[in-house]
């Protein structure tokens, strides 16, 4: 059981406050959706929340299990149990998946996986996101298409089985196939244990294949609105013009 | 012989083997702008006392003929003219020559190693290596400079027509060495050259590598690994001469610099003469500055006189690591440490890949894993 625990955060990147106060609470179990229009701030949390050096914490506090993740760098958060899985998976030229990939479970699990094991495993994972083998000695991410990148993110999720995972915007770019395979490794992940979920979207129609418990909607650096899954279907409806609009005129 | 002027477009390079026809540089030269000339130890004025030693050692493919020449063998000097004054003072010095050769329509069965072990820094040394590749044969060299040394040198490599010549050029010197060579590969017709050059240690080195063509067909492709620590002074200067058509040129140099006063030089030289119609080239320098107080210097100068190119371009880029490489690494809890470990070896990859000699390429790993370890 492991708790997420974020609390009355402020953030700046530069100058510029983007977060405005966020509360936030996710429990293993939980799956949440932070749906926003662009610019509300929803990646900057993702962001703040995993340690980009970008993102500067002016006050609040994020707690995972008690422990201060604020007070940690970037590689101990996410083996503190954090995962981010990125709207934009960033190219690493040189380093082979296969490379990568098992330097980051050799971190995460505190030691090298036999390597027979590795590839069972490996493979897998890879067949069950239909990836085609070879990307295994491909270099991480480059020459990727979108669709990859995404599969590729969520490979990581089911490989390094994070106690909170924050998907930022991982629909994105996807055409209907991709994302059918994507958020069923999503469901894979989120019922293979104690694990909680913070997914963050623009659009609805990932939550038709990830049914979330709570959303909440974003605007302006904080949250909003807060309810069950029909919230989201009153977005569909509504669009996000209400709390733009409400944003504007606070 | 008197003063030769090469018909270079505009780098108005001289070539001679006499030392008397190339002035003293006093560093506002073009050539000689970058390297710091009181780390030369004497090499380039005249004033180095040649008493030092470099022992060359040659384990030889058996299908391979080595000969130890004097200063007045006819083969010497005919692939390469001196270029610049340490090049005329190392071609007017040496003692005794390395001859290399490779019986025609014969393929050495396995890499050629020539070690040139220095025994000390406090006085100069010359050398001369002659590497003749006849018709059709095949080879591999490995050029293994280690110790401590002052020391310049010429190397020729005379690809002759349908031959191969695949070079590993190591310079794992001791930290107070100095080291001035010009490596020329002279290509005949459908000749191949590969050079893969490892630059570690030293005080100061400078090399010089030089791809002509007589005949339609060659292909050269030059590659170079460096890593440059605290107050290390290494330059590479790269010149290909496309005077003949459809011949083919790659140039592929990567470096990583870290610590105070660390200094890269690349001059990368293309030439891409009226004559050379149906000209494939391109060439690239990239330098990773790992910490504050490093530096590098990157210059490519593309020429083309010729409207009848197949191909021809250049990139220098010089930078930090990127933090966004490092983040994402970290993010999946991969320590600092170790994600700057993997982007530099990735940085490195595809050109390690490129060494045919397993050995070396295991070296040269091995080097750059305790660069990274200072």
């Amino acid at each position: 059981m492991s708790t997420l625990e974020i609390r009355d955060l402020h953030v700046a990147v530069g100058d510029k406050e983007i977060l405005r106060g966020v509360d936030l609470t996710v429990r293993s179990g939980e799956t949440h959706a932070i749906m926003g229009p662009n610019g509300s701030g929803k990646s900057t949390l993702a962001y703040a929340v995993a340690g980009h050096p970008k993102y500067t914490v002016t006050s609040g506090t994020v707690l995972l299990d008690g422990e201060d993740l604020l007070e940690m760098s970037v590689d101990e958060r996410a083996r503190a149990g954090l995962f981010l899985a990125m709207q934009y998976p960033v190219e690493v030229p040189g380093v082979s998946v296969s490379n990568f990939l098992r330097s980051a479970i050799t971190a995460v699990r505190g030691e090298a996986p036999k390597l027979r094991e590795f590839a069972k495993e490996l493979k897998g994972g890879m067949d069950a996101l239909s990836i085609d083998p070879a990307f295994a000695q491909r270099n991480t991410n480059e020459g990727f298409s979108g669709g990859e990148k995404k599969r590729h993110e969520i490979l990581q999720l089911e490989l390094l089985k994070p106690k909170i995972a924050v998907l930022d915007e991982t629909d994105s770019g996807l055409d209907v196939d991709a994302l059918r395979v994507v958020s069923e490794g999503i469901n894979r992940f989120r019922a293979s244990g104690d694990t909680g979920v913070l997914l963050i979207t623009h659009y609805t129609r990932i939550l038709r294949y990830v049914k979330p418990d709570f959303v909440h909607v974003f605007a302006a650096g904080r949250v909003v609105e807060e309810g069950g899954p029909e919230l989201a279907d009153k977005l569909e409806a509504e669009g996000y013009e209400a709390y733009t609009a409400k944003a504007a005129s606070a | 012989m008197g003063l030769e002027t090469k018909p270079l477009s505009t780098l108005h390079e001289k070539a001679s083997y006499d030392v008397a026809d190339f002035p003293v540089p006093t560093g506002r030269e073009e050539e000689w702008r970058f390297t710091p000339l009181s780390r030369l130890k004497g090499l380039h004025n005249g004033t180095a006392a040649v008493t030092g030693g470099v022992v060359v050692d040659v384990e030889a493919a058996p299908e391979v003929r080595v000969e130890t020449v004097g200063r007045d063998d006819a083969r010497l000097g005919k692939a390469y003219t001196p270029a610049d004054r340490v090049s005329a003072q190392a071609y007017s010095s040496f003692e005794k020559a390395t001859v290399v050769t490779v019986p025609k329509m014969t393929a050495a069965s396995r890499p050629t190693v020539i070690t040139l072990r220095g025994s000390g820094a406090g006085a100069a040394a010359y050398g001369h290596v002659l590497v003749s590749v006849e018709p059709m044969a095949e080879a591999v060299l490995v050029l293994d400079h280690r110790g401590s040394a002052v020391y310049a040198d010429n190397v020729e490599f005379d690809v002759a027509e349908g031959a191969t010549l695949k070079v590993v050029s190591l310079q794992d010197w001791d930290d107070d060495a100095v080291h001035v060579s010009h490596h020329h590969a002279r290509l005949g017709k459908d000749a191949t050259f590969r050079s893969f050059v490892v630059t570690l240690g030293g005080d100061l080195v400078r090399l010089s590598p030089s791809v002509s063509y007589t005949a339609p067909g060659g292909d050269a492709d030059l590659t170079g690994l460096y890593f440059v620590d605290a107050g290390q002074h290494l330059e590479h200067r790269l010149l290909v001469d496309h005077s003949v058509p459809n011949c083919r040129s790659n140039v592929t140099y990567k470096g990583a610099l870290q610590g105070d006063g660390a200094h890269a030089v690349w001059i990368g030289d293309v030439i891409i003469r009226a004559e050379a119609e149906g000209t494939d080239t391109y060439e690239l320098n990239r330098n990773l500055i790992l910490t504050d107080g490093a530096r590098a210097d990157s210059v490519p100068n593309l020429e083309i006189l010729t409207g009848e190119v197949a191909g021809a371009g250049h990139a220098s880029a010089s930078g930090r690591l990127d933090d966004e490489h490092i983040f994402y690494l970290q993010a999946r809890g991969i320590p600092f440490d170790e994600a700057r470990r993997l982007v530099i070896h990735g940085f490195f990859a595809q050109l390690l890949e490129k060494i045919e000699v397993p050995e070396i390429r295991e070296r040269v790993l091995s080097a750059v894993e305790a660069e990274l370890a200072r």
